[in-house]
């Protein structure tokens, strides 16, 4: 699959599933990856620890305060084959950020071939040009294999609500940290009740 | 020769200022000025034995780094007398003068006029002339003033100097002095053969036989000039006053990328100055993180910054000087001529530091710590990390808090962490946790009474993971009721 644009929007800001989720599906390699964040998504959602992000890719970050200087370097980025990655972190809804911004990070994103993540925190899912758009979320971890009252692997509900390549759809996540892989499975849930399931259980019961 | 640095607003002469370094015990006097040695305060000593001497004392911190780069240009300076010169200890230049000083109207007009000319840069210099290193050493530091020694003077000019001119190290001038040799004719005095068995196995530093010899002649001891470095410029002198320089730059970056080509080098720095008619000058500086000579890749990284600099009346200079030269050589990484890749990414932080501040592009390496904040390190994003990697054992969060952020602790328990607490003014209740994980405080680094930390991995109802840890003990004598903190988030 090529490389390309895509753009995450976390349920809550401080829910760092967007970045699991975006680092997870970078391919495997020891490239560098180019970091940019803003202001406020560095005060809100905190940065990025070395010690917590698995594999041996160098990390560049590059602190900046406002969303139009991350859309530059961003693109700046992009214009370089060596890097592994470009993953922006955008707070809000800027002005700078609209449907040209994320087009120009998009047709970049694919000459280059350099995966491109765009986190937005805070953000409403308005006109943009990504190729994939991402809502995620938190959900419950799975149970941990040897401590019952501990979290185990991550699980994040992830909802592709546009996307040019792929068909939309709802996934369950779970993310197996030590193999570095994301097992996607469809949401169950109850059925609903029928109406004449409550009067065949009384009457089992009766 | 000797050099005292002195600021250009200095202190009036009556009053005592000594500089301080860092010693093992305090700071020590690094230098002292006239008043100062008058009142017996002399360099080395602890400045706080020194206040309680001299109570109205002014002390300074001494800039020892700035002191060695300006001898280092002194050095080069002084070419302008004699074309072999070298820095001399920390404090002094020797200069071989050697076949120039007629040029000069011979070697006491040469002193002359290198005290004027020193003075005039704010320096007082003590000077001598002597055939020797070591003579020239001892006289201008122990001689009288301006003093000048013929070829077969030196026996007789340094005989009544102290020994502390041999240039030895404090612990054989104590041995002399205990020997009661305290002139450095007195040594000369010795028999030779005695010096020589008592000092067989001593240094050249701790050995006053060879140090005399030195300063006699009889051992040689060659002066090493170092080269300058060249000077790499490229002028643009315009005919009427401009107000913008964009349009030379290009022309400029070619002239000096053509320069630096011939020569073989690379530049890292850049500076542009701006010679306005109105004799202010204005200057625009820029850096690179690896050595080039691209002129579009060096004109690429004066965008936005020329825009900066306030035209005034005009400009009628305008000179582009490279800096930080360093050797470089064109490689070919590939056999179809394409240049390395790496060259691409060092020029993108380039680009990106030279609009963004150096500040601002940075690279985290994980660092050899368990405390969180201490476990990584920011370095500048080319720079070369060692190959100690920390090897990390517990799962850490996927974000930190730069500042851990305080919860209210709604429904404490007295093992594991509370039930729930708010944080960000909402309500988490703890489903599952696991820990704790203890890590103490790093007695070597932080202060007294910092408090250990109790770390939890919680997650709340709604699946949000978060690193949650508590400040300290009960009844741990560190102050009061412990604190629960978040510092980071799980995926």
């Amino acid at each position: 699959m090529r490389c390309t644009l895509s753009e995450v929007f976390p349920n809550t800001p401080a829910d760092p599933s967007a970045l699991g989720f975006a680092l997870s599906r970078l391919p495997r390699s020891h490239a560098p990856i180019l970091w940019v964040q803003d202001r406020l998504s560095r005060k809100e959602a905190g940065r990025p620890a070395l010690a917590g992000i698995s594999g041996e890719r160098p990390i560049i970050m590059v602190d900046l305060s406002r969303a139009a200087d991350v859309l530059w370097a961003m693109e700046d980025g992009l214009r370089c084959r060596t890097l592994g990655a470009v993953i922006g972190e955008v707070w809000g809804d800027p002005p700078a950020l609209d449907f040209t911004a994320t087009k120009r990070l998009a047709l970049r994103a694919e000459a280059a071939d350099v995966p491109c993540w765009l986190i937005r925190r805070a953000a409403s899912p308005d006109l943009s040009a990504a190729r994939d758009r991402w809502r995620i979320a938190s959900l419950p971890s799975a149970p941990h294999p040897h401590d019952r009252q501990a979290p185990g692997a991550p699980r994040w509900w992830l909802d592709l609500f546009r996307s040019r390549r792929v068909k939309p759809g709802t996934w369950v996540a779970t993310y197996d940290r030590a193999a570095d892989r994301l097992h996607l499975a469809a949401p169950t849930r109850d059925r609903a009740m029928d109406a004449g399931d409550g009067t065949a259980g009384q009457r089992a019961a009766g | 020769m000797r050099v005292m640095e002195r600021q250009g607003n200095a202190p009036p002469d009556d009053v005592p200022v000594v500089l301080a370094r860092e010693g093992h015990h305090g700071p020590v006097i690094h230098a002292a000025n006239r008043a100062a040695r008058m009142d017996g305060i002399h360099p080395g000593s602890r400045v706080v034995d020194m206040r309680a001497i001299c109570p109205e004392l002014q002390v300074e911190f001494a800039d020892v780094a700035g002191d060695h780069a300006a001898l280092e240009r002194l050095v080069l300076w002084a070419r302008r007398w004699c074309p072999w010169s070298a820095r001399d200890g920390d404090d002094g230049l020797i200069l071989d003068t050697t076949g120039a000083d007629h040029l000069w109207g011979g070697e006491a007009a040469m002193l002359v006029e290198m005290e004027t000319q020193l003075s005039l840069l704010g320096l007082t210099a003590r000077l001598a002339v002597a055939p020797t290193w070591g003579a020239a050493w001892a006289l201008a530091r122990f001689g009288p003033v301006r003093s000048i020694c013929g070829p077969d003077e030196a026996y007789f000019k340094l005989g009544p100097l102290p020994v502390s001119g041999l240039r030895l190290e404090s612990k054989t001038l104590l041995l002399l002095r205990r020997l009661g040799l305290k002139t450095i004719g007195a040594v000369m005095d010795v028999p030779r053969l005695s010096l020589t068995r008592r000092f067989v196995k001593a240094g050249l530093a701790a050995n006053p036989l060879m140090r005399l010899d030195q300063a006699l002649g009889k051992l040689a001891e060659p002066v090493s000039s170092v080269d300058a470095k060249p000077v790499i410029r490229a002028h643009a002198r315009l005919a009427e006053p401009i107000f913008d320089p964009t349009p030379h730059l290009p022309e400029l970056c070619e002239d000096l990328c053509a320069q630096l080509k011939h020569a073989g080098l690379g530049c890292r720095r850049l500076h542009l100055t701006v010679f306005k008619t109105d004799g202010d000058v204005s200057h625009v500086d820029v850096a690179t993180s690896a050595p080039t000579r691209d002129p579009t890749h060096l004109h690429s990284l004066f965008r936005d910054k020329v825009e900066r600099i306030n035209p005034g009346f005009g400009f009628d200079l305008i000179t582009l000087a490279a800096g930080a030269i360093e050797e470089m050589q064109d490689k070919q990484s590939r056999l179809d001529g394409g240049a390395d890749d790496d060259l691409h990414l060092t020029r993108l932080i380039d680009r990106l530091s030279a609009k963004f501040g150096p500040r601002a592009v940075t690279r985290p390496v994980l660092r050899q710590s368990h405390v969180p904040e201490r476990a990584e390190a920011l370095v500048a994003a080319l720079a070369d990390v060692g190959d100690d990697a920390a090897v990390l054992t517990k799962e850490r969060p996927l974000r930190l808090l730069d500042h851990p952020e305080e919860v209210r602790v709604l429904y404490a328990v007295p093992e594991g962490p509370p039930a729930q607490f708010i944080w960000r003014r909402q309500t988490h209740r703890v489903v599952r946790y696991a820990g704790p994980e203890r890590i103490a405080p790093e007695w070597w680094k932080d202060r007294p009474g910092t408090r250990l930390r109790d770390y939890f991995k919680v997650e709340d109802q709604a699946g949000l993971r978060l690193w949650l840890y508590r400040e300290g003990l009960h009844e741990d004598g560190r102050g009061g009721d412990p604190r629960w903190f978040v510092h980071g988030m799980f995926a």
